[in-house]
């Protein structure tokens, strides 16, 4: 199963914003990294975030060896801002690395597997906790004007497949 | 029905916290009495398991709906299950007092 997250790349200009699609194709198997044999430890250890768009980008891009334009189509997302979160993944991963702090994976954003709705009105993205019920209005400005976002991931889903296929 | 708000802080004035698990403090909003109570979020600094930690918070108060910036990763499977809605807002600018008037509109 695939996994699409949203998050929103132009954060704070526009409004209401767009709601940009990345995708996750495999979620990481662990929670996060601890480095060992720090000689000063003065108790509370020293945490890294590394999200979960890092993350996919520092798996596509140097653990499955993709050029950077195949990994932000696979992420759905274009070159130049996929450059800009891999740059990010591997400044911190370095950072860990150096001052041996702790890396912890998560954050982020939201997954996209099952039926998720992007409000046209006041730009929120929200799900259907109850699949016997209709979604009739936004839940938070009550508007009536939203759109499925699982189009889009079907979507996705597709493009992924064929890209694998060609391989 | 009651609704959490991730909040910067314990005030109308406070922004809505973008994250969910490592929020300042979760708004405890009553659609019906219009009651509000700010509590303060035990796991902000927590090393792990900040985000079922906050789950489990605001299932304790009977939410049926959580607005913040973002969930996590292991954060909505657990949601679905007490089948309370995620409202995404990426507004990090947005007072809590703004999210009020639009829960009430
Ligand atoms: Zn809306």
């Amino acid at each position: 199963m695939f996994i699409i997250f949203a998050v929103n790349i132009c954060s704070y200009y526009m409004s209401p914003r767009p709601v940009k699609l990345r995708k996750i194709s495999d979620p990481p198997i662990i929670s996060g990294f601890k480095p060992y044999g720090k000689n000063k430890s003065n108790g509370k250890p020293d945490l890294t975030f590394l999200n979960l768009e890092e993350y996919e980008a520092l798996r596509l891009c140097d653990y499955l060896m993709l050029d950077q334009l195949q990994a932000s189509s696979l992420m759905n997302i274009s070159r130049p801002t996929l450059t800009r979160i891999y740059g990010r993944a591997r400044q911190k991963i370095a950072e860990a690395f150096v001052l041996g702090k702790q890396i912890i994976i998560e954050g982020g954003k939201i997954y996209f597997d099952s039926d998720w709705y992007n409000c046209k009105s006041c730009g929120c993205v929200f799900n259907n906790p109850d699949k016997q019920k209709i979604i009739g209005e936004c839940p938070l400005c009550r508007a009536k004007d939203f759109t499925n976002c699982s189009e889009f991931s079907h979507k996705s889903k597709e493009s992924l497949k064929r890209k694998r296929n060609k391989k | 029905m009651k609704v959490a708000i991730t909040s910067t802080g314990n005030s109308m004035d406070s922004k809505l916290d973008q994250r969910f698990g490592r929020c300042s403090h979760f708004m405890i909003y009553d659609t019906e009495t219009k009651g509000m109570e700010f509590i303060p979020n035990p796991n902000k600094d927590a090393q792990e398991g900040a985000g079922p930690a906050s789950v489990q918070l605001v299932a304790s108060r009977n939410v049926q709906k959580i607005i913040s910036g973002e969930f996590g990763i292991k954060i909505k499977s657990l949601l679905d299950r007490l089948k309370i809605q995620m409202i995404v807002l990426k507004e990090p600018e947005k007072k809590i007092e703004d999210i009020i008037n639009m829960l009430n509109h």
